[in-house]
């Protein structure tokens, strides 16, 4: 039975136990990435897809230990290439549904440029990024997303350098569909997963997350990504909204704000995407949920319809003729 | 080879009859050589000689006009007896400028003919080349050579002066007067360039009458102008009956691949990134999408390689191609593909080096990076192509192995073959042995590692099939289970296994041809695109009289099982190489035989007479 009748046939009812494997989990205690595994399957059997067509791809790094959790096709590959991988598997196979696992070494630093290509050239993948803004596997050096002056065991007298910032990096390579959440808020980052998510989350150092982690704070701090609704946040007695005055965006009482001037959010719109993704504290909230989903033409698509252009326009390669087309001439037995 | 070219007295036309030519056309980039030669020698198939040829160019697309470096020449040798190398010294010479004369002028055998575009030898084309006086007014150059000179510029706009075309589209007709009055020299045919002009400027006609007319001025020119004295014809060359095509080794390599997913039925994906010389094999397989072979212009090297290594795992045959640098960064994902047992093809297409080196220029340098350039023990399988049509059935070769061992293949061509062209008998496809792909899809009793007992391959499974989910990876595993494993005695089992799987592919190796003697003084061993050259050296010397004999080696790792045999059953063992001697150390390495190597390293093929030169000093030490 090929994958296409598989899909075609009822998808079995799974459960999370479905998507375990037998391996035992070697992150360290208190890790994020454990409930980041523990969404990911829960909500597996929601995408509504035979097991035997999920691929979990990653590079190297604790995020990339992934797939060998999942009880799903996986490669655990090398550092950077994942995204690369990806591109090849669903060219030869575009009926898989394909998960990049990566982290923001992996991913923003050695895998950098093949990120930018895969968002550029959207394949039809779901690119999971855990970032922890640190490198973790190799025991605490900092990483394209630490903040500058950091502190590790690389840069004792502070980073010295810039740090990017994945989702305006994402969106400027031109990503379809940008996401972020948190470990600590399972039931949110269950419905991005649900979604499909470059997902941004915190699994190693709480300071940088600290923000939107405590109650509290969180209440404060934390903007949330709604299609349709204002860009509202903080608690009932202050609520605050963001808005755009000229080309900056500024934050102000929500009272003082008519509601036809409100900020809507719209995942479509791509500008707007660019502006909220740079929102950070102390100035602005941190916004979670959708910033951006468009649709632009998949590359794999676009590759195998030419191929199927070229079939049904000259019919199916022959290679028998294409070795005697063109200028070709005979010898005969007697030499001449 | 060709016969002595005396100058003959007086005019008339006798047409003389050679065995075989030697012929470089020479100009500025911009001269269209590249074409000229391309024409003249499908001119000379049709004249059913046998053929090699010998593109030269420089690395910029356009090169200053008239200086040194932006010289583009092309070569051919073709005769009536079997021609193995595009030959070494010149017996004929176009040069269309100043810059061409002086690069090439040292090729030309002595008494050789030489003609020269006179209207290039301005002022500013002598000052560009370095010439203090114009070396045309020197007597001695007519003493040397038969020195033919031709205003090409001026007899081409007289042909097509009424014609609507400008100057300079009227002047770049100027290399198809070359290609006629050479085409008439040597009793070429004009046909199959005057279908190429139709062909060509089907939708240009002013354009296809420039070119037309022009072609037969030149042609006119050699049978009316009284300075050439005389004429030549090669008979045809006693080849295999059969139907020919001209097949350059890039193309076959690139049709190598269409034939092998025509017979397997699994997709082919192809990753790469531009590179000299190995782009046009890119270029070729994104014109044939209808054969399921994908390509991926990947945004680096190591994209390029791990999009076909992703390919794979999902069950298509994944190919990647570049030349020596771009290997260099490949070789981790080489390694990825050497642990995970995925079938990978990796052709590099050697240049000279290293680092960027001289891109357009041939070695063949890479071959201890392609048996030992990564990190820890990784074994893969090494071939090399021979010849340009050898490229077909190497590449043909590649994937089958690849797929049924599980394992990279590593193929070996160089700029020579990828640029080279030769008369090749068009294979019968159906003759060609199966590629049997085999994917497992039973769940019973599954094991990602589990070993096939023959060829040690582990079970290909293609994601998509149920029952069979499993997560392999780079990290070292247990043999049979495929979990994740540190265990050392593991370890130590596990490099054997590759070792062992990769050194099992020699079952696959036919018996080694010998070309000579049996025993005798002297061995001559090669590898890749040096057959031509040693095997008419070899030749030259047994027709001498000389107890030698030759083997050229395709399977680069493994080595054919019988060759330690073969290398004793000589006195002495010659290994020429266009390196410093890399096959010859893996030869006293692996048989303990006392080889000597043959060593040029000059960005060119090896030319025979100098390999001659070699046996004879070899074979003269023992008296």
């Amino acid at each position: 039975m090929s994958p296409t009748d598989a899909g075609a046939a009822a998808t079995p009812k799974y459960t999370k136990k479905d998507f375990e494997s037998d391996q035992d989990v070697r992150w360290c205690p208190g890790c994020g990435d454990y409930a980041i595994l523990s969404a990911v399957q829960k909500t597996m059997p929601d995408l509504g897809i035979p097991k035997e067509d999920i691929v979990f791809i990653s590079g190297i790094g604790c995020s990339s230990r992934f797939p060998y959790y999942m009880n799903t096709y996986g490669f655990h590959t090398i550092h950077g290439r994942a995204p690369a991988i990806a591109t090849g598997l669903r060219l030869a196979r575009p009926e898989l549904k394909v998960f990049v696992v990566t982290g923001d070494g992996d991913g923003l630093s050695i895998g950098g440029n093949h990120m930018l290509h895969i968002l550029r050239r959207n394949v039809n993948v779901t690119i999971l990024l855990f970032n922890n803004r640190i490198y973790g596997l190799t025991k605490g050096q900092y990483s394209p997303t630490s903040e500058m002056g950091k502190v590790t065991k690389s840069t004792p007298m502070g980073s010295a350098d810039r740090p990017i910032n994945p989702l305006a990096f994402a969106l400027g390579c031109g990503a379809t569909f940008v996401g972020r959440t948190v470990d600590r808020d399972v039931r949110h980052m269950e419905e991005m997963l649900r979604r499909e998510i470059l997902q941004n989350c915190n699994v190693y150092n709480d300071l940088v997350w600290n923000v939107i982690y405590e109650k509290e704070s969180k209440l404060a701090h934390e903007l949330r990504l709604q299609q349709g609704k204002p860009l509202l946040f903080g608690p009932p007695d202050d609520r605050r909204a963001v808005v755009m005055e000229g080309v900056m965006p500024k934050v102000v009482p929500a009272k003082d704000v008519p509601e036809s001037a409100l900020w809507v959010h719209d995942e479509s719109n791509i500008n707007a995407a660019k502006i909220i993704a740079d929102l950070w504290v102390p100035e602005f909230p941190v916004p979670i949920g959708v910033f951006s989903a468009i649709e632009a033409p998949v590359y794999e698509d676009t590759l195998l319809a030419q191929e199927q252009r070229a079939i049904s326009e000259r019919g199916p390669g022959d290679i028998a003729k294409l070795l005697t087309s063109g200028d070709t001439w005979k010898i005969s037995a007697e030499g001449g | 080879m060709s016969e002595a070219a005396a100058p003959v007295a007086g005019v008339q036309k006798s047409r003389k009859e050679l065995d075989r030519a030697v012929i470089r056309f020479a100009g500025d980039s911009g001269d269209g050589m590249q074409l000229t030669g391309e024409q003249f020698t499908t001119e000379s198939a049709w004249a059913g000689n046998d053929i090699a040829t010998l593109p030269n160019f420089p690395a910029e697309i356009r090169a200053p006009a008239g200086t040194l470096f932006g010289v583009s020449s092309f070569q051919l040798q073709f005769g009536s007896q079997r021609v193995y190398t595009p030959g070494d010294r010149l017996d004929c010479l176009v040069a269309m400028n100043p810059a061409a004369l002086k690069v090439h002028l040292r090729d030309l055998k002595p008494g050789g003919l030489l003609i020269v575009n006179t209207a290039a030898f301005d002022k500013r084309n002598l000052d560009k080349a370095g010439y203090a006086a114009n070396p045309l007014d020197d007597p001695a150059l007519g003493e040397r050579y038969r020195l033919h000179k031709v205003d090409m510029t001026g007899l081409t706009h007289k042909a097509i002066q009424d014609l609507d075309l400008n100057t300079k589209e009227k002047d770049r007709t100027k290399n198809f007067f070359a290609l006629g009055l050479v085409s008439w020299i040597y009793t070429r045919p004009l046909e199959p360039t005057l279908d190429w002009i139709g062909k060509k400027f089907a939708k240009n006609p002013a354009f296809a009458e420039a070119n037309t007319r022009v072609l037969k001025a030149g042609h006119a020119f050699g049978e009316t102008a009284e300075i050439f004295s005389e004429h030549y014809t090669i008979e045809p060359a006693e080849m295999a009956p059969g139907l020919y095509r001209a097949m350059t080794g890039n193309r076959a390599l690139a049709w190598g691949l269409l034939a092998a997913a025509e017979r397997s039925k699994v997709p082919i994906v192809y990753g790469a990134y531009p590179i000299t010389p190995a782009s046009s094999i890119l270029e070729e397989l994104a014109m044939h999408k209808r054969f399921r072979v994908r390509t991926i212009q990947a945004e680096d090297e190591i994209a390029a390689v791990t999009a076909a290594i992703g390919a794979s795992f999902g069950g298509a045959i994944g190919v990647t191609g570049s030349s020596g640098p771009g290997i260099a960064l490949k070789s981790e994902g080489i390694g990825l593909a050497v642990t995970a047992e995925l079938p990978l093809v990796i052709f590099n297409i050697q240049r000279a080096g290293p680092s960027t080196g001289m891109p357009t220029k041939t070695e063949q340098a890479d071959l201890m990076q392609a048996l030992y350039g990564r990190n820890s023990e990784s074994p893969v399988v090494v071939l090399a192509p021979a010849t340009p049509g050898d490229c077909f059935y190497v590449a043909y070769e590649a994937i089958r192995i690849a797929a049924k061992y599980m394992v990279p293949v590593i193929v070996l061509s160089d700029g020579f073959l990828a640029n080279g062209s030769e008369p090749w008998l068009i294979p019968d496809v159906s003759t060609l042995p199966p590629i049997e792909i085999q994917y497992r899809t039973d769940p019973e009793g599954f094991f990602a590692y589990l070993r096939d007992p023959a060829t040690l391959a582990r079970p290909w499974v293609r994601p998509g099939t149920p029952g069979l989910e499993h997560r392999i990876g780079g990290i070292e595993k247990q043999d049979v289970t495929g979990n994740i494993s540190y265990d050392p005695d593991n370890h130590d089992h596990m490099v054997r296994t590759r070792a062992e799987k990769v050194r099992r592919v020699a079952q696959e190796i036919p018996p080694t041809s010998i070309n000579g003697p049996a025993t005798g003084d002297l061995l001559v061993v090669g590898w890749g695109g040096t057959y031509g050259a040693i095997t008419a050296a070899v030749e030259r010397a047994q027709l001498a009289g000389k107890s030698v004999a030759s083997v050229h080696l395709r399977h680069m790792n493994p080595l054919p099982p019988d060759l330690g045999h073969i290398l004793r059953e000589y006195r002495k063992v010659l290994v020429p190489e266009i390196n410093s001697g890399q096959l010859v150390r893996v030869l006293r390495a692996e048989y303990l035989v006392d080889a000597v190597g043959f060593n040029r390293v000059r960005g060119l093929p090896l030319a025979s007479e100098e390999i001659l030169e070699s046996i004879d000093q070899l074979l003269g030490e023992r008296q």
